[in-house]
């Protein structure tokens, strides 16, 4: 056998195995992700939903957020305008979670429509900015600018 | 000088334009004038671009809060060296720093070139005015660094919290000048494909430039691993999240070409795949920064997402459609001059080397665009989280750890029986002591003892390789040993250069196998109040909270705990975490509340305590963590970072010309 050959047998078997490596990871560990109003439909559909790892994409509904008083546990809403599900956490949360953000959880929706999240990643919605327009209707803006208004 | 740097910008435009039309048309008309202009342009784009960044530097300092950047990003109370960093806190002001140092690149490239390649260089000065282009396009026209508030305000709104940390005030820049260094192998490749000069000249070229932005990539990917560990307080330094990754591919790719261009240079072999990779590199950098900034892939990483991702995605159909239709139309031109001869040679563990790492990098894209193939495929967006990445890519990184241990020990073309047998004793011996050495000590997690044992066999090979070249010098030149290791690195920088980044390579596994043993605990204490756990090497550790502590420093109102440790007994130091309200210069809140890690570093471990909450007066919750060897990831860069300086080092080449490629020195993989 030419050593070429030896080669592309021996280059098969590496990208075989990687292929193989990929095709039954995706199987074993790939999740839906889903909105909450797409939840929502597949477990109409399929109640085989319910308690089945998914990951949810949505808003977390403003002044929802009850945090426990450790601080290590917290129920929320998240929305995506259509859907509300309630959420329970127990975990840190990470700095940017608050009223508003756009979050994604991992986790499963218990059979009394809870959603049991076991991981909370929170997209800053300010997107490291705060919004300059946003300053206008704080304290010490109205508090700089009033004398220059009487 | 504010305004002279927005005008500046509109020059920049109007040069690198120029430098485009005029660079391509000096190349086909092989008219000296046209490429005389073109390159003096692109010396201008720099100039100008220069003075677009100076403009919004000022702007920065001076707290010009009627810029909306300025107001964004920055406040009056942040200190002057965030106001200096927050230049690439945003995405506008990123993208300048993007072209501004693409210019430079360029400048770099026209200038050290000026009477070598002269055949190339009108297309690559085309080529990467075209690139500088795009930017300043994007610049301009979709996100412009510039642009002012209708009204202006008392005070702008803060820098991120999270952005104030000096980890990263210097990563994206870092991580910048990697993605933009693939810019100038790729002109190359464009410019040896066009004029069919295909030999190994534009590659002597584009090798350094490769080092250059593989260095940069590598340093720019630690710093954010350190920012994220210091920062993120979850604990890690990777998640796998698509913007990480995004900076991976260009990495891996880089790591493939600066071995394979090895085949080349001494075979003649590889010569379509080299191309390919330098190529791709640029494109994956490219595809990186489409994927960050135009929100397609969710991440959490949240750069501000916006019609610019669109820009790039353009740019990139652009760029591909291009380099398609080059190599597909210059296949002859790149037929290989010689034949493998032996699947036990040097280049054949190169050409597995290769595949090892684009298919890591293939499974990464693979992994990172999953949601949206399958959206596209079957209508159900289905993501791939950390596991997925652990499971695919720990085995072909073992696989290809091994490969650094074995590749050196090869001879090129055809190894003998003999060969074999004198260069793989000793790293074998090395890696089964290390393994059942651990074994012995009550190691029992698989992967990890596996991890160990090539970390140990790796190690063996690079040793042997420095002793023999050390024994070979002291015989030859009857130098004592610290010289003869000196002179032997200085010689041959690119090959102990290389050796040196291998050492890093096997720290970082050695390290990342570490966090297979970390242990969590959640921990309430009031002050006073003592924990007890045990640390995965089985020592004994308490610590002691003295209590709870609130006041204001510079920017900030701080929430702090300190921890005092006690390791077996014996107090080893104190651990201080804090919760921070950022503020503005009137003292109000500004962002969420910023959680400060407090870390204890050490060699054997990292003890890691995140603050969640206060309660009451006095009570402080907290998560404590046991992160061993984390410690090594950053050195285990810091030696990469080092291996790759020598390897870049310029005299090298010089020596390298006049001596020929290190023929003395390695007798025992030539024979």
């Amino acid at each position: 056998m030419k050593p070429r050959t030896k080669f592309l047998i021996g280059g098969a078997v590496i990208l075989g195995v990687a292929a193989y490596l990929m095709a039954t990871s995706i199987r074993q560990t790939g999740v839906y992700y889903l909105t909450p109003t797409e939840l929502s439909t597949k477990i109409a559909a399929d109640p085989s939903f319910y308690e089945t790892g998914v990951k949810v994409g949505a808003r977390v509904v403003p002044g929802s957020i009850v945090r426990d008083a450790s601080g290590r546990s917290m129920t929320f809403s998240v929305t995506d305008g259509a859907r509300v599900y309630p959420v329970t956490y127990r975990g840190l949360p990470p700095d940017t979670f608050t009223d508003g953000v756009d979050v994604v959880l991992e986790g499963r929706l218990a059979h009394d429509g809870t959603f049991r999240a076991t991981t909370v990643l929170a997209k800053c919605a300010s997107r490291y900015e705060n919004a300059p327009e946003k300053y206008r209707s704080t304290p010490g803006y109205t508090a700089a600018t009033a004398p220059s208004h009487s | 000088m504010i305004l002279i740097g927005e005008l500046s910008l509109w020059v920049a435009l109007l040069m690198a334009t120029w430098g485009t039309t005029v660079g391509f048309a000096g190349g086909f008309s092989r008219r000296a004038e046209l490429i005389a202009s073109a390159e003096r342009a692109s010396y201008a784009t720099f100039g100008f671009l220069a003075l677009a960044a100076v403009g919004l530097w000022t702007a920065l300092l001076r707290s010009d809060f009627s810029f909306r950047y300025v107001a964004s990003y920055t406040s009056a109370n942040l200190p002057s060296i965030y106001k200096f960093t927050a230049f690439w806190a945003g995405q506008s002001g990123s993208l300048l720093l993007w072209a501004f140092i693409l210019s430079g690149y360029s400048a770099i490239a026209v200038y050290t070139n000026r009477s070598r390649n002269r055949e190339l260089m009108p297309y690559v000065t085309a080529t990467l005015s075209a690139i500088t282009l795009f930017f300043v396009m994007t610049l301009c026209f979709g996100s412009n660094p510039y642009e002012r508030l209708d009204w202006i305000p008392p005070d702008g709104t803060g820098l991120n919290p999270q952005l104030q940390n000096p980890g990263m005030a210097i990563h994206p820049p870092n991580l910048y000048l990697g993605y933009i260094g693939t810019a100038i192998p790729f002109a190359f490749a464009i410019a040896a494909l066009i004029t069919r000069k295909l030999d190994a000249g534009w590659l002597s070229a584009v090798r350094r430039w490769t080092l250059i932005s593989w260095f940069f990539n590598t340093t720019g990917i630690i710093l954010g691993m350190w920012w994220a560990y210091v920062e993120l307080g979850w604990g890690g330094y990777w998640a796998w999240d698509p913007v990480e990754n995004a900076s991976f591919l260009p990495w891996l790719v880089n790591t493939a070409f600066l071995h394979s261009i090895m085949v080349q240079e001494k075979r003649g072999m590889l010569r379509k795949w080299n191309v390919t990779l330098v190529v791709s590199a640029f494109l994956l950098a490219i595809f990186g920064t489409f994927i960050t900034r135009s929100g397609v892939i969710s991440s959490v990483h949240s750069f501000a997402q916006s019609s610019v991702g669109y820009w790039f995605l353009g740019f990139l159909v652009i760029a591909f459609a291009i380099t398609v239709y080059l190599v597909s139309t210059r296949l002859h031109d790149l037929e290989s001059k010689a034949e493998l001869e032996s699947l036990v040679s040097r280049e054949a563990s190169f050409l597995f080397n290769n595949l090892l790492l684009v298919g890591i990098a293939f499974a990464v894209l693979w992994g990172t665009l999953f949601p949206i193939l399958s959206e596209a495929v079957t209508n159900n967006k289905i993501t791939v989280g950390p596991p997925f990445f652990d499971k695919v890519n720990i085995p072909l990184g073992l696989t290809l750890l091994a490969l650094t241990g074995i590749g050196p020990l090869i001879a090129w073309r055809r190894a003998s029986l003999a060969n074999l047998k004198r260069q793989f004793t000793a790293p074998v011996l090395a890696g089964i002591t290390t393994g059942a050495a651990l074994l012995a000590v009550g190691m029992r997690d698989v992967p990890a003892l596996i991890a160990y044992t090539l970390c140990g066999f790796v190690t063996g090979t690079i040793v042997q390789e420095f002793w023999k070249g050390v024994g070979a010098r002291r015989r030859m030149y009857k130098e004592n040993p610290v010289t003869a290791l000196l002179r032997l690195v200085a010689r041959n920088r690119r090959r102990y250069g290389g050796y040196i980044v291998h050492v890093g390579i096997v720290i970082l596994f050695a390290a990342f196998a570490g966090l297979a043993f970390k242990e969590e605990f959640d921990v309430t204490l009031k002050g006073g109040d003592t924990y007890e756990a045990t640390d995965p090497y089985g020592n004994q550790w308490r610590f002691v909270s003295q209590g709870v502590s609130r006041y204001e420093e510079l920017n900030r109102q701080t929430t702090a705990v300190l921890l005092d440790a006690y390791r077996n007994g014996k107090q080893v130091g104190v651990i201080k975490t804090e919760k921070r309200q950022y503020t503005d210069s009137r003292g109000v809140p500004t962002f969420q509340p910023a959680t400060e890690v407090g870390i204890m570093e050490g060699v054997r471990q990292d003890v890691y305590v995140v603050l969640a909450g206060v309660t009451g007066e006095d009570t402080a919750e907290m998560r404590i963590t046991f992160n061993p060897l984390v410690w090594w990831v950053w050195y285990g860069g810091m030696i990469m970072a080092v291996g790759g300086l020598i390897v870049m080092w310029p005299q090298a080449e010089r020596r390298r010309a006049q001596a020929g490629y290190s023929t003395v020195l390695q007798p025992a993989t030539h024979t």
